[in-house]
């Protein structure tokens, strides 16, 4: 059993996004885990994140701005994964610093680092030749998204090769905005299990455990991302104790779904 | 070269790949869009009363054809190759930019689109887009870095003028790069009503290719025009290069005579071992804005600073149509400093009484260094994509001077 299969074996999980290399990163996953989280998605920051709204955009330049490098990330990635052999760790960002050194390299160094999946934002299945294959490869999941733009005639594209789980995005638009309705979420979702038996996780736009608990009664999964991200702006070097009281309210809220 | 193909005018491919170059990387949300407008473009490139549409656009509203001009003093002082020039800065609103405008402005209503968004650098694509958001009543919102509004004060006011709301742009560096993210993110949260008007031959697939189209009108009259006056082809074009789209919309038409060689000139800023903005000659191929081309960025694939005088070549991409020609060797590339091309302004303005712009100032500059070592009945065309109202500002500061 994959360590998704693992995670999502439980019910509803609660995924949460903080930017590598923003505040102590070490500490905030060890907190994350602490707090309940059932999948960690790590944020490679980038110059120019154009998915991203202004939380998780300032989250990026702190982490570059802080020295930042890809060999940090894979170092603070297999660091994680000796402490924690079983939380799923994703790594989330763009495609240029994911294929800068080759797609090879990439998905070679996320085996090494006990990665079990990457998202990459501005890579559609047409140009999956450019990383997806390789990751295969390395049994490393490429985690596609499914916004409430993709019809039924592209939903075949985007879940073909998928694994893992399938990303929804919940709102057309960037990180960090309102929320989309609820009744409109779930009504995605169930087009989306009509189609695949993968798990299907929601994100863009969840912010507070009540947001969070409810998606978890439709999906398998709820994203929290720049909520975090704005702890760690606040809290900085002391970002952990906040982001582990946070998330526990989140994992609850979540949890409880399981049995709902 | 063995492998060159039979026609260079032929690509992209059916995935919008210029060899390895170009494609489709955008958020998963902005696909069915990209997709639908590249069926679109094809609909109306067959559709005879588009075409029509944009051609009486271009003659009764930019001015077109704009003229082919042989630079006596020029010629006489540089002392060698004829230099003609392609009259683009006398076109309504003072670029080439416009081309373009008229082009996706009239997809975009073919689409239903009810509100046009744009990045620009200089504020010359950012005037071409709120002239023709005004000319077919669209409202318009122009995202322009916090840099480039200062520096660039008299194109914010025109943009205001003309109706447009301009958004300065505080994320990143506060440059064109950042204000193309920030179109990015209104375009992913409006895919619905909005038309993004991308003003530079690059973007993912199909702009790269439908910019091109629609600034090859350039490259069409040259050729024509050139043949009509001296009888032949020219013997080299020049143009500068910000993200490609004048100097694509002069070359493309040319690309399958193989006795005209061709010029791109990048901006090399204070100079390719400082801070400069010639991906080509400094970047490597990277992901960036939609397509895959050379990008100034470091060994992580971090985007780098780009800089030039010129805030419309202030820009770490190119277009990827570009990427591929120079890999393939049909096009070569040179780049001219900051301090270059200021001299080769105030020579135009001297020998011509032209006042260019900073960006074709680049292209005066390659040709000043070319033209002496080329023979007296040799023919240089150069693209003269704009004129330099806007950068009088710029170029008094540069020369110590106070208006
Ligand atoms: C007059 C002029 N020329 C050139 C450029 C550079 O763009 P491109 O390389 O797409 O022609 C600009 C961009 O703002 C411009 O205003």
């Amino acid at each position: 059993m994959s360590r998704f299969d693992a995670a999502f074996a439980r019910g509803p999980a609660l995924v949460t996004f903080v930017t590598a290399g923003d505040g102590p990163t070490s500490a905030i996953l060890d907190a994350l885990v602490e707090g309940g989280t059932d999948v960690i998605e790590l944020g490679m920051p980038f110059t120019d994140p154009m998915a991203d709204g202004p939380a998780i955009q300032a989250g990026n330049l702190r982490s570059l701005g802080a020295g930042t490098k890809t060999a940090d990330i894979f170092h603070i990635a297999a660091d994680f994964r000796a402490r924690h052999p079983e939380v799923p760790v994703v790594l989330m960002g763009y495609a240029n610093p994911m294929t800068t050194r080759g797609p090879a390299w990439f998905a070679n160094e996320c085996q090494k680092a006990g990665v079990d999946g990457a998202i990459c934002v501005d890579l559609p299945p047409e140009e999956d030749p450019d990383l997806g294959p390789q990751l295969r490869a390395a049994g490393v999941s490429l985690i596609r998204l499914a916004t409430p733009t993709s019809d039924a005639a592209r939903l075949p594209t985007i879940l073909k090769d998928t694994s893992g789980f399938l990303y929804y995005v919940a709102v057309a638009g960037i990180t960090g905005k309102q929320q989309a309705a609820l009744g409109s979420i779930e009504e995605a979702v169930a087009r989306l299990k009509a189609a695949t038996d993968i798990p299907i996780v929601v994100g863009f736009g969840v912010r507070t455990p009540e947001q969070a608990g409810a998606i978890a009664k439709v999906a398998d999964g709820v994203v929290v991302g720049s909520a975090l991200v704005e702890l760690v702006a606040e809290h900085g070097a002391n970002a952990a104790g906040p982001i582990r009281d946070y998330t526990r309210a989140l994992a609850d809220a979540v949890h409880s779904a399981r049995n709902g | 070269m063995n492998d060159l193909p039979n026609s260079f005018r032929t690509l992209p491919d059916e995935r919008g790949h210029f060899g390895q170059f170009g494609g489709r990387y955008v958020a998963e949300t902005l696909m069915p869009l990209v997709l639908e407008l590249e069926a679109e473009y094809r609909r109306a490139k067959l559709d005879p009363a588009f075409q029509a549409e944009f051609d009486d656009l271009l003659e009764h509203y930019v001015g077109r054809p704009s003229p082919l001009y042989f630079a006596p003093r020029l010629t006489e002082e540089l002392g060698g190759a004829q230099v003609w020039f392609k009259r683009d800065e006398l076109n309504h609103t003072g670029a080439h930019k416009i081309n373009n405008c008229v082009g996706q402005i009239l997809l975009a209503i073919r689409m239903g689109k009810t509100r046009i968004i744009a990045e620009t650098g200089a504020g010359q694509h950012g005037v071409a887009t709120a002239t023709v958001a005004a000319r077919f009543g669209l409202p318009c919102v122009i995202y322009m870095g916090a840099k480039d509004v200062e520096r660039q004060a008299p194109n914010v006011f025109r943009m205001k003028l003309l109706g447009a709301e301009v958004i300065p742009v505080t994320s990143g560096a506060n440059t064109l790069k950042d204000a193309m993210n920030e179109a990015l993110r209104d375009w992913v949260a409006n895919v619905h009503d909005t038309f993004y008007i991308i003003g530079t031959a690059a973007g993912p697939h199909p702009y790269p290719e439908l910019v091109r189209d629609f600034q090859s009108v350039i490259g069409r009259e040259a050729r024509e025009q050139m043949l009509k006056r001296t009888g032949r082809l020219p013997d080299l074009l020049v143009a500068a290069i910000g993200g490609g789209s004048n100097a694509i919309g002069l070359f493309h038409p040319f690309l399958d005579d193989p006795g005209v060689k061709m010029l791109g000139v990048e901006a090399a800023g204070h100079g390719l071992d400082k801070e400069h903005a010639a991906s080509l000659a400094g970047g490597r191929p990277g992901i960036l804005h939609g397509n895959k081309t050379y990008l100034l960025q470091d060994e992580d694939g971090q985007i780098a600073e780009a800089h030039s005088i010129s805030a419309g070549l202030d820009y770490p991409g190119i277009g990827p149509e570009h990427s591929w020609l120079k890999e393939i060797g049909r096009v070569d590339y040179t780049s001219v400093t900051d301090v270059e091309a200021l001299s080769a302004f105030q020579l135009l303005c001297r020998t011509e009484g032209i006042i260019p712009a900073l960006e074709p100032a680049h292209a005066i500059a390659a040709v000043a260094k070319i033209a002496p070592t080329m023979s007296k009945d040799a023919i240089i065309c150069a693209n003269l994509c704009g004129r330099g109202d806007k950068d009088i500002f710029t170029v008094a500061e540069a020369l110590g001077a106070q208006i």
